[in-house]
Parts: C-alpha cells; sequence; structure tokens
C-alpha cells in the first residue's frame, strides 16, 4: 500500500476538499494504483541530471510598465457569488473569539 | 454543399463574394441543429452572436475591404478559452454559466482575422481526460461511431469537425488533448511549439506544458489556423518573442524529398493495436517511396514520459485549481451563515469538481509534499531533461521523428471511465512533445483493419520548426488521398 484512507484524508483537507467516506475510500484504491505506476520514475538514474520546470529556459520577462484601462467594479463582480458595496462578499474567516 | 467544404475554399468563395459569410454560418448552425443533439460537441452555441459577426464580415467585404484568408469561416471554440460574449466554463460545474469579463488572447485573434465562433465545445473538466467524458455535461460522441470516445480533453472540437459542424475548430494540448482526438476522429490536429502560441485567457491546467493549436480536415486548413492566432503575446510571459514559423508555406510545399525521418523505437509493441501498427508501417514505407530517408531511432527516456507526466501536470494543477475558492467567480456552495470560508470552500470544491479533477488535485498535493516532493516531482522534473535530451540527440540524426500519434482507436464510451491508468495510456506517444515543448502533428493515415476506425501518425519536429510538420504531414496527405480518392474522412457514416 503506497496511500492510505487517512494519508488521502489529509490530502483532501490540504486541498480543501470536503470528500465524502465512499469518496476517501475509492480514491485511496485508485491513488494506491496509480502513485505505484508513476513511482517508476524513480528507476531512472539521474543523481547528476538537473531538473527542468518549464521546455523552454526563459528568464526576465518584461513588459512596458504602461497604463492601461482595467476593469470597472461592476465587469470584477459581475461573477461574483456575492458582492455587497462594491465588494466580494465573503464568508466569515476569522473565528468568532480571534 | 458547403459544410464538406475545406476552410481554404470557404475563405475563398466569400472574398470573390460568390457566396457570403451569412450563408456559410447559417449552413453549419444548420448542420448543428441537425446532429447535435446525437454527437454533443457544444456546449453553447451563439447563432446570434456567430450570424452578426458573420455580417459584418460581409458588410466589410461590401465596403471594398480585402479579406483574409479565413473572413467568414465558421469556427468551432473549446470552452476553455475566455469568450467575453459566450459562457465559458471548462466543463466544469464550478464554472457553470461564467462569463469571463475579457477574451483570451487566442479568442481576440479569431475575431481579428473574421473567423465566425459558432460556440463553445464540449471537452473533459479543465482539459483532464483523453474521452471528454469527464465533462460535467455528458459525453461527446465520435462521429465515426456514436457509441464510442471522440478523444479528449478537446474532444467537443474534433467531434465538431468531423461531423462537419465546423470546418475548423481550436484545442489545447497539455499530454495529447489535440493530437489523440484528431486521430481518433480521422482529422489533422496539430500541437505547435510550447509558447509558440498564447495561454493568455486560458484556464490553466499544466502552465508549462498547456498549448494553445488547431484542428482541421486537412493540413492547409490547420497551417492557416495556427498562423491566425499564433506569435508573441505581451500578456503571456511564456510566449515566444521570434517570428511565426511559415507553416502555410510550408503545408504548400508537401515534399519529404531527402528528408531523414526517424522511428521511435520505444512507441511499438505490447498495448499497441495490430490495426494501428499496420497503418503506421505502410505511412512509413509512404515517406520512403516520397524519397525520404526512415532510419529507427531510440529514445530510451520516452518510457518513463508517462509516469513523469502523471507527475508534473496534476502537481501545476493542484497549484492552478487553488484559484477556484468560491470567494470571487463561481459556485458558492453552503453559504448558510455558520460556516467559515474555508468550510465554504471546502464543500464548494467537493461539488463543484468532478472525480477526476480531485484525483489529480489529491495526486499532486501528494507529489509536492514535504519528504515525498524529491522522490515523485524532482525525480520527473530529472525525466524531463533527459527526454529533452533523448529529442535533442535524436534531431541531429533526423529531421523529424514519426509514431502512431495513439496506442488504439476510438474506444467505448464507459470502457475505460473509472480505472484511470487504463484512460492515461490514451497519451503514450504524445506527452514526449509537450514535455520538451517541441512541435507535433497528427495527420490521419488509416482505418485499422479489426473495427474500421481512423488511425493518426504523429510527426514530431524540433521546437520552434513548426513548418517542418507542416511539410511533411502535407506530403503524406496528398499521397494518402491519392491513394483513398479523397479524405479519409469520406469515408465516415454518414449522419
Amino acid at each position: 500500500m503506497s496511500i492510505t484512507r487517512d494519508e488521502v484524508a489529509h490530502l483532501a483537507r490540504l486541498s480543501r476538499l470536503a470528500l465524502g467516506e465512499d469518496e476517501l475510500e475509492h480514491f485511496a484504491t485508485q491513488l494506491d494504483v496509480i502513485i505505484s505506476a508513476v513511482a517508476r520514475v524513480q528507476e531512472v538514474a539521474a543523481d547528476d541530471i538537473p531538473p527542468t520546470s518549464h521546455a523552454l529556459p526563459l528568464t526576465n520577462v518584461f513588459r512596458p510598465d504602461e497604463i492601461r484601462p482595467s476593469l470597472t467594479p461592476q465587469q470584477a463582480l459581475a461573477g461574483a457569488p456575492a458582492a455587497e458595496e462594491d465588494r466580494f462578499r465573503v464568508p466569515r474567516i476569522l473565528d468568532e473569539e480571534a | 454543399m458547403l459544410i464538406k467544404k475545406s476552410a481554404v475554399e470557404l475563405g475563398q468563395l466569400i472574398a470573390a463574394g460568390e457566396v457570403s459569410a451569412v450563408e456559410v454560418t447559417q449552413a453549419h448552425l444548420d448542420r448543428i441543429a441537425v446532429v447535435d443533439d446525437r454527437v454533443h460537441a457544444f456546449l453553447h452555441v451563439g447563432s446570434g452572436s456567430a450570424l452578426e459577426q458573420a455580417a459584418a464580415v460581409d458588410a466589410r467585404r461590401a465596403a471594398g475591404e480585402t479579406l483574409g484568408p479565413l473572413a467568414g469561416v465558421p469556427i468551432a471554440h473549446k470552452d476553455v478559452f475566455s469568450t467575453h460574449d459566450m459562457p465559458t466554463t471548462a466543463a466544469s460545474r464550478i464554472l457553470q454559466g461564467w462569463r469571463p469579463p475579457f477574451d483570451a488572447t487566442v479568442t481576440a485573434r479569431l475575431r481579428a482575422a473574421g473567423l465566425v465562433i459558432l460556440g463553445k465545445t464540449n471537452m473533459d473538466e479543465f482539459a483532464m481526460g483523453s474521452s471528454t467524458e469527464n465533462s460535467a455535461y455528458g459525453p461527446t460522441h465520435n462521429p465515426w461511431d456514436l457509441t464510442r470516445i471522440p478523444g479528449g480533453s478537446s474532444g467537443g472540437s474534433s467531434a465538431a469537425v468531423a461531423s462537419y459542424e465546423a470546418p475548423l475548430a481550436t484545442g489545447t494540448d497539455t499530454g495529447g488533448s489535440i493530437r489523440q482526438p484528431a486521430a481518433v476522429t480521422g482529422l489533422v490536429g496539430m500541437k505547435p511549439t510550447y509558447g509558440g502560441s498564447s495561454r493568455y485567457g486560458l484556464i490553466a491546467f499544466a502552465s508549462s506544458l498547456d498549448t494553445p493549436g488547431p484542428f482541421a480536415r486537412n493540413v492547409l486548413d490547420a497551417a492557416l489556423l495556427h498562423e491566425a492566432f499564433s506569435g508573441h503575446d505581451v500578456m503571456d510571459s511564456t510566449s515566444i518573442d521570434a517570428p511565426v514559423p511559415s507553416v502555410v508555406a510550408a503545408a504548400r510545399q508537401a515534399d519529404v524529398a531527402g528528408l531523414r525521418v526517424g522511428v521511435v523505437r520505444e512507441f511499438s509493441g505490447d498495448g499497441y493495436q495490430p490495426g494501428v501498427l499496420a497503418r503506421f508501417h505502410e505511412a512509413t514505407e509512404l515517406l520512403e517511396s516520397l524519397g525520404a530517408k526512415v532510419v529507427e531511432v531510440s529514445c530510451p527516456a520516452f518510457d518513463y514520459a508517462l509516469p513523469a507526466y502523471y507527475l508534473i501536470a496534476p502537481s501545476e494543477a493542484s497549484s492552478n485549481l487553488a484559484r477556484f475558492d468560491a470567494m470571487r467567480y463561481g459556485l458558492r456552495v453552503g453559504d448558510d451563515g455558520s460556516r467559515s470560508a474555508e468550510e465554504v470552500m471546502a464543500l464548494t470544491r467537493a461539488e463543484g469538481f468532478g472525480a477526476e479533477v480531485k484525483r489529480r488535485i489529491i495526486l499532486g498535493t501528494y507529489a509536492l509534499s514535504s519528504g515525498y516532493y524529491d522522490a515523485y516531482y524532482g525525480k520527473a522534473q530529472q525525466v524531463r531533461t533527459l527526454i529533452s535530451r533523448d529529442f535533442d540527440a535524436a534531431f541531429e540524426q533526423v529531421d523529424v521523428l514519426v509514431s502512431p500519434t495513439t496506442p488504439t482507436t476510438a474506444f467505448p464510451i464507459g470502457e475505460r471511465a473509472d480505472n484511470p491508468m487504463a484512460m492515461y495510456l490514451a497519451d503514450l506517444c504524445t506527452i514526449p512533445s509537450n514535455m520538451a515543448g517541441n512541435a507535433a502533428i497528427s495527420v490521419p493515415c488509416g482505418l485499422a483493419d479489426e473495427d474500421g476506425l481512423p488511425v493518426g501518425l504523429q510527426i514530431m519536429a524540433p521546437v520552434l520548426a513548426d513548418d517542418r510538420v507542416y511539410r511533411v504531414g502535407a506530403a503524406v496527405e496528398k499521397a494518402l488521398e491519392d491513394r483513398w480518392g479523397g479524405p479519409l474522412l469520406g469515408k465516415a457514416p454518414q449522419l
């Protein structure tokens, strides 16, 4: 077993996914198969090989710092689940006692 | 019949005033009305805006303006590209009904070229999949056999073009999501060099791999579309600041005399359908008969491309999809005043994402976790280096590499739906070019004997040698169409 149900539950919590019991069990079984398969990368002898994070080596890409038109508050809020006074309305972020 | 014509022909007819853009658009909208309840290529059809765009092209022509080659030609647009006038959902429930306040660069360039956007096409949710079964809005059906998958993730785009709902479509290719659907529906599909086409306004899956590209029914049409939306974009910092390779001229050149072609040894054997290998071998013989020199080439690191991809892409996805937090746009679930932002976020993401997306977020979070990072993500990045080195070594010996595009033809809907590893194998041959960022195309090379379904030939060239794959693809297409007496798609059943 390369990954357990409890580990999947922990990862789901980190990923902000409220998964049910059935989903946790199902994913644990499937992820176990997937992780065993992708672990094959460890067979490759690559101790002295540099990592590649990106296909093309581009560094320090700049564009001119120009003032351009931006979205109006109405446009920016058009897809908001909830808005109030030209702002995004969100559920409470801090605990009440905090 | 207007819907059977190529994009090149339609553009010429419109520019010459022999047919109006409105007539062409209406013919395709009529076709969609007749077949799309069976194919389900589209998530949204914008009849009104399409006819308005077409009328604008007709007005420009009437005013004496010289039109570009694709002005007035209809196109199906993958639902992963932002469109300010149509919903953009990436086939996810979490973005149901969302209208972006801006256009993607690719969208803006389609409009600037006078292309008429018919609507938005179905896909695997957030482009994660190889069958379009992972759409939150139901699967798309392969026009060759409606019980089979049209490939994925750009399966709505492949199905739309293969069923004559549109002569052209856009797609995005992260691990094969243009080439694989093109292969299994008998189309041309191209993954440009990474950075050759802009990602601005594209809903991100794996940012170091995502590449917009064209679908068409022939190589020249694909090249015209490629040229229309490619090129440097200051809004995408990974965009290449270099001229677009002359892909249209290359597609017209259609010549392989003296070209050195390498057959990738690793892409053969167990797991490959005999009918796919048979058509592939015939294609290599054909290249030889056209004057190319064909040799076998070994790229040993390609054997590790699939496992490395399924670490790198989910890792990037787990980070990219963190933006769907139920706060600024999209779905919000459980906000009843009693729950915290974090609880609402977790409930929303659990309800808004489908199973494959959740699997990949968890897998990516795992691969990036401290304690596992070096063994998984770090190792996959080293494999990525080795894949690029294999390509570099191969391209010292040959001008292009070839392989089957996919190990099998289109599989039945449902067959691999709950078996992720089996599904992932569909991208076996396409992934290396995403890892290395080089250009790769799929062109039809015949029907498999076992099932009579299309087989694709993949042609790969170095970074920024996009023109080379068009040149070879067009030569193969010309020779095969002479043999077949017309396009492969002509053999598809009538819908």
